[in-house]
């Protein structure tokens, strides 16, 4: 979890990740930074996030993007 | 023949007044509703101001509030003003200096932010407290308003943004729309089953195309919501679900579909007609698309806002390989597109020149900016026999020998290296059609005279990669001296490549 948070915080460091709810529906994330944030994924757990699982369910808060994150075999 | 657009929603109403006009989530619109709301609204803008011709600005997240509010501004004999309701504070407050609007309508939670900005309260109009009912003679004044509404009045206003930091404000007449819009429908056959997929915001100009087509032929728009970019799966359902048959984008969204492959999970059987406009299309995103859809419509429209949205066309009528550019095309009817070369004469076949248009298609000019306006709307330098404007529009073009317009790149992004004089836009073109190459953009560092790309990717790509591969395409004077491979190119709000930021980033 510290892993993404820390990646998170690297795209929006304005916010504090540990506080905020839902990523998508309070307008955290948006078009530019979801696209930074999957490539970041992609390139610190070595895994290739496939255009279909970009929804917002698994971007919701953390904990639904680390269970996309170990579907796809990356682990912290 | 038309002098307002207002005719449009007034004839579609009369046609089809309990269609839906306008889907926004759970609320519709019927054309019906939508004129009478518009009406009411101008009703209370009579009631209570005396202004006529004058801008009013609207400043409202995109929705079918919108467009009712474009409705009432016309009834009222005025012209609206489109802003983006997100815009920094600073920025918004630069426009409405320089526009100094008669009314703004807009929503409580933007009160607070315009009276911040020195916006009267008084001019303050907010939506939700419309009259119930139009008394048979206001009924009358609102027509006889209408009536006076002649075509070279303008109907809306929108701002881009401005070489020195403060935007200009481009004056679109009611001509300029009709003369698009009835082109549109006739070139691309839209009718009452046309359902519209809108992505423009409507601070855009792009946008014009969705609400007055919709208006004119009795379409439907759908207003997608604005988060269902940021998942191009998602946005594809959407239009599947929702059975959009039309669409007109931006390329990058277009893009960001292909490149995620969307289409090769779900089929959208519905989708006949693929406009975009507003940047380069690459043909490799393209091609995913047209192999994907082999039976729809693709048509790549060019046009900056001063020619009211477009001026040329192409529909895609052959094969193009990845690196090829996108021809755009021919004039839309009733406008001339003239390619000057740097004598202010015609160009010849093949021959770069600056794209001018003529026509009553042009803007009015800048909102009170006379300097810009004077720049950039010049007299005809073909002849001198009477007054005719042209405009300018910094564009570089030739046409191929199937007489059809090549975009080449910006005037002002052209350059001189090593003695050689280069258009950045063809070293872009020949990058994006690369292999794993998903956009590009080169500007130049006159300082250290390098070319500078910067480029996303899917897999990580040196340098050295990208000038091997580049070999068979451009002259080595050519080739692209730094790069920087980035996560992600910056969109601006319109969700074209922010070159102003990379600009700022990267040097020029």
């Amino acid at each position: 979890m510290e892993e993404i948070i820390k990646i998170l915080s690297g795209i929006r460091p304005e916010y504090d990740f540990y506080q905020e709810s839902n990523f998508i529906e309070d307008g955290i994330l948006d078009s530019f930074d979801m696209v930074m944030l999957v490539t970041a994924l992609d390139e610190h757990y070595g895994i290739k996030i496939l255009g279909t699982d970009i929804i917002p369910e698994n971007f919701t808060d953390t904990a639904s993007i680390k269970r996309l994150v170990e579907r796809y075999g990356g682990m912290e | 023949m038309k002098n307002s657009v207002l005719e449009y929603l007034e004839e579609t109403a009369k046609r089809c007044g309990d269609k839906p006009a306008i889907i926004d989530g759970a609320r519709q619109l019927t054309f019906r509703q939508l004129r009478q709301l518009g009406r009411q609204l101008a009703l209370k803008m009579t009631k209570e101001y005396s202004f006529f011709q004058k801008p009013v600005a609207v400043l409202l997240p995109k929705s079918a509030d919108s467009l009712v509010a474009f409705a009432g501004v016309l009834y009222s004999g005025n012209y609206y003003v489109p802003l983006d309701e997100k815009l920094p504070a600073q920025r918004l407050g630069k426009i409405l200096d320089n526009l100094q609007p008669a009314a703004m309508i807009t929503s409580a939670e933007y009160t607070g932010l315009l009276t911040s900005l020195g916006v009267e309260q008084s001019k303050i109009i907010l939506l939700g407290t419309l009259y119930e009912d139009l008394p048979p003679e206001d009924e009358h004044h609102l027509d006889e308003i209408v009536q006076q509404i002649i075509d070279v009045d303008p109907v809306y206003i929108i701002y881009t943004s401005g070489s020195t930091g403060t935007p200009k404000g481009v004056v679109v007449t009611n001509r300029g729309v009709i003369d698009y819009i009835d082109w549109a429908i006739q070139c691309f056959d839209i009718h009452e089953q046309t359902m519209i997929g809108s992505q423009s915001p409507f601070f855009f100009d792009n946008s014009t195309l969705d609400i007055y087509l919709c208006l004119g032929a009795g379409a439907t728009i759908v207003i997608i919501p604005k988060m269902l970019f940021s998942f191009p799966a998602k946005l594809i359902s959407y239009v599947k679900d929702m059975r959009i048959n039309f669409i007109f984008w931006v390329p990058s969204v277009l893009i960001s579909v292909a490149n995620a492959k969307i289409l090769d999970e779900i089929i959208l059987p519905d989708l006949t007609k693929i406009l975009f406009a507003g940047e380069v299309m690459p043909n490799k995103q393209l091609n995913y698309w047209r192999k994907r859809m082999p039976n729809a419509l693709f048509a790549n429209l060019y046009g900056p806002t001063e020619i009211t949205v477009d001026c040329t066309y192409y529909i895609v009528d052959r094969e193009f390989d990845d690196q090829e550019p996108l021809p755009i095309g021919i004039p839309c009817r009733n406008t001339d597109v003239l390619v000057l070369n740097a004598e202010n004469r015609r160009a010849g076949m093949m021959e770069v020149g600056e794209l001018c248009v003529r026509g009553s298609s042009l803007a009015l000019g800048y909102w009170d900016d006379p300097e810009k306006t004077a720049a950039a709307f010049v007299q005809n330098p073909l002849h001198s026999h009477y007054p005719e404007k042209i405009y300018r529009t910094g564009d570089l073009v030739y046409v191929n020998e199937r007489r059809e317009i090549i975009f080449v790149g910006r005037k002002d992004s052209q350059i001189k290296h090593m003695g050689y004089r280069i258009e950045l836009g063809e070293i872009e073109t020949a990058i994006a059609g690369l292999p794993l190459i998903e956009s590009a953009c080169v500007t130049y560092n006159k300082s250290k005279e390098e070319i500078v790309l910067l480029y996303k990717a899917s897999e990580t790509m040196e340098l050295g990669e990208i000038r091997k591969a580049l070999l068979p395409l451009l002259p080595k004077y050519m080739m692209p001296t730094t790069a920087y491979q980035l996560d992600e190119m910056p969109l601006n709000a319109n969700g074209k490549i922010d070159r102003v930021t990379l600009l700022q980033r990267y040097g020029q």
